[in-house]
């Protein structure tokens, strides 16, 4: 128990951060009603930019900036394959999702794992978020204002600000009227194409920025650190959608709402970790079962519905 | 306003599923007519409406609208011209979005779409306002969504909203063809007030031939991907149900006129 609450202020770091990527799937799937896998590849994009150029010595900010582009053009391509070339969204965002498996070593210099050398005291200072500023804050060697907590919730206000003025601009409409309903969405004259791969893009941007951020939390990128990354978006979402939908009507707490469902999620996996000590190896697949019941849950309510009325019907019946 | 030359529509060519929806369609409209259109199932009503909405190309032909050859333009470029209502009240409108979201994405129709507020607080008295010729009570709920409105409801917006910027050509594809009598009736004549206040040229399909005959100043039948009969002026307003379906018989060489039509 007292591991669980010690570890309780990484947990929800890592939460924040995954809450940034679960911002980005809730575009694509809840916005624009696309199932969008590219992210599983275009998280570790992020991350990778981030860490290379970060090594070499490039402003932190522009790393940043760098992983969020080049997340957007992962989306550019999921977005063309799925509009130009009539591939499946799903199709095409799992087609690169497998390629940016090799761009991503690539960027690596191929190799699987590339740290951030936090060792020199000077390189860690300059870092926004890190592992270490959750010790160093409670420690006493930080200032609160670099606690994790802090900086990331900070960077996702900013994320839900953005995201809130757009989709209510003109073309912001438009993208929210592409994935409500494409033949409305036409007959108003709005290119829903343009929309899919503006919307596409959006989204890996920001779960390319999600991966820039845990790499630099963690101070390493790894190949497979975006793997499942969409079933943990998935969840956060739907997390989110369960426990605030009633509450939370406006569209910027719904984002808020993702976020502190990505949050729960790893207090939950903490929780799982810390309480039974089961091997870790076991998280993908727990994770995966508590996706599947969540999405179930809604079909499952409706046809138990469906038998409750068939049934008070008959015996209705049956009094008559 | 509108010029159909010709146009042949074939879907799933070579294949089992081949079926030929317009045979080599010509129809012109002047600028303020109200041209409506029936026939039974298959005869090519909505392949033609579809056709001039651009929601998919034709394979031969060329549709203009107000000059503009259109033949090539897609469906959403074509929207700068073109209002539409659908039979399905589901297909007009944005479920999830609030009612005055809805107008204003039909506010924009036509323009281009910039980072500029999506809706703006004078558009929303505006919108008020036009909603109580709707006579549905719509105006004090702007920010329902409109998911929760009813078929009718849901329809007279999209008819509304159809013609917020007010189009070249109104096309309506059996707009109350889904809806019950009383409610279709009321979107009926909302449909005309509406079009009348405009002088909008419009193209409407319908499925009741009273209805056909109720409205507009010229009506034309479709059998079989062709356009049969073609009445306007004096004829047209003094044409009966029994006549029309005679003059159908005559045309198409065939008694199932009654059928097809009466029970489609």
């Amino acid at each position: 128990m007292i591991a669980f609450i010690g570890a309780l202020p990484g947990a929800i770091s890592q939460g924040l951060i995954w809450g940034i990527m679960a911002i980005g799937v809730y575009i694509t799937y809840k916005i624009l009603d696309i199932a969008d896998l590219t992210v599983d590849g275009s998280f570790c994009t992020g991350g990778a930019v981030f860490v290379v150029l970060f090594g070499n010595g490039v402003n932190i900010w522009l790393a940043l900036l760098a992983a969020v582009l080049v997340g957007m053009l992962a989306g550019l391509v999921t977005g063309l394959l799925h509009t130009l070339c009539g591939i499946p969204a799903i199709l095409a965002g799992i087609l690169t999702q497998l390629g940016l498996w090799s761009v991503n070593l690539a960027i690596m210099g191929m190799k699987a794992n590339v740290a951030i050398n936090i060792i020199d005291q000077n390189n860690l200072n300059k870092l926004l978020v890190s592992l270490r500023f959750v010790r160093g804050v409670a420690d006493g060697n930080y200032p609160f204002y670099r606690h994790p907590i802090l900086v990331v919730g900070l960077f996702t206000l900013a994320v839900i600000a953005v995201l809130y003025w757009f989709f209510g601009t003109e073309l912001g409409a438009s993208l929210r009227a592409t994935g409500a309903n494409p033949n409305m969405a036409r007959a108003q004259g709005i290119n829903t194409n343009v929309g899919k791969v503006l919307g596409l893009m959006i989204s890996n941007g920001l779960v390319a920025l999600s991966g820039a951020l845990l790499s630099q939390y963690q101070a390493f990128a790894d190949a497979s650190m975006g793997k499942g990354a969409i079933v943990i978006g998935l969840a956060a979402v739907i997390i989110g959608e369960v426990l605030f939908s009633r509450f939370f009507i406006n569209f910027a707490l719904k984002l808020l709402a993702v976020s502190i469902g990505a949050i729960i999620y790893y207090i939950i996996i903490q929780a799982v970790v810390s309480l039974s000590g089961i091997d870790t190896n076991y998280l993908k697949l727990i994770t995966a079962a508590i996706v599947a019941i969540f999405l179930a849950i809604p079909y499952w309510k409706g046809r138990f519905n469906a038998l409750l009325t068939k049934f008070i019907r008959k015996r209705g019946n049956i009094d008559a | 306003m509108l010029d159909v030359k010709n146009i042949k529509k074939t879907f799933n060519p070579g294949t089992v599923n081949e079926k030929t929806a317009l045979r080599g369609v010509d129809l012109h409209m002047e600028e303020g007519q109200f041209v409506t259109v029936i026939g039974g199932n298959g005869a090519g009503k909505s392949t033609l409406l579809n056709a001039v909405a651009g929601v998919w190309a034709v394979d031969q032909g060329t549709i203009s609208i107000g000059g503009v050859n259109v033949t090539h333009l897609p469906e959403y470029k074509r929207a700068k011209y073109v209002g539409r209502v659908f039979q399905d009240p589901m297909m007009g409108t944005a479920a999830t979005m609030q009612i005055d979201e809805n107008m204003a994405l039909a506010m924009r129709r036509g323009q281009h779409r910039t980072l500029r507020r999506g809706i703006t607080r004078s558009e929303r008295a505006e919108y008020q306002e036009m909603l109580k010729i709707l006579d549905l009570g719509l105006e004090d709920r702007l920010t329902s969504k409109v998911g929760l409105l009813s078929g009718g409801q849901r329809q007279a917006l999209t008819l509304l909203m159809a013609t917020l910027q007010k189009p070249r050509l109104l096309l309506l594809d059996e707009h109350t063809a889904a809806l019950d009598p009383k409610t279709a009736a009321k979107v009926l004549d909302a449909t005309e007030r509406i079009v009348n206040k405009d002088h909008l040229t419009t193209l409407m399909i319908t499925h009741n031939m009273k209805d056909a005959i109720a409205h507009g100043d010229r009506l034309i039948m479709m059998y079989d991907g062709r356009i049969v009969i073609d009445v306007s002026g004096e004829e047209k307003r003094k044409l009966t149900v029994h006549q029309l379906l005679e003059l159908f018989s005559k045309v198409s060489g065939s008694d199932e006129a009654d059928d097809t039509l009466l029970l489609s």
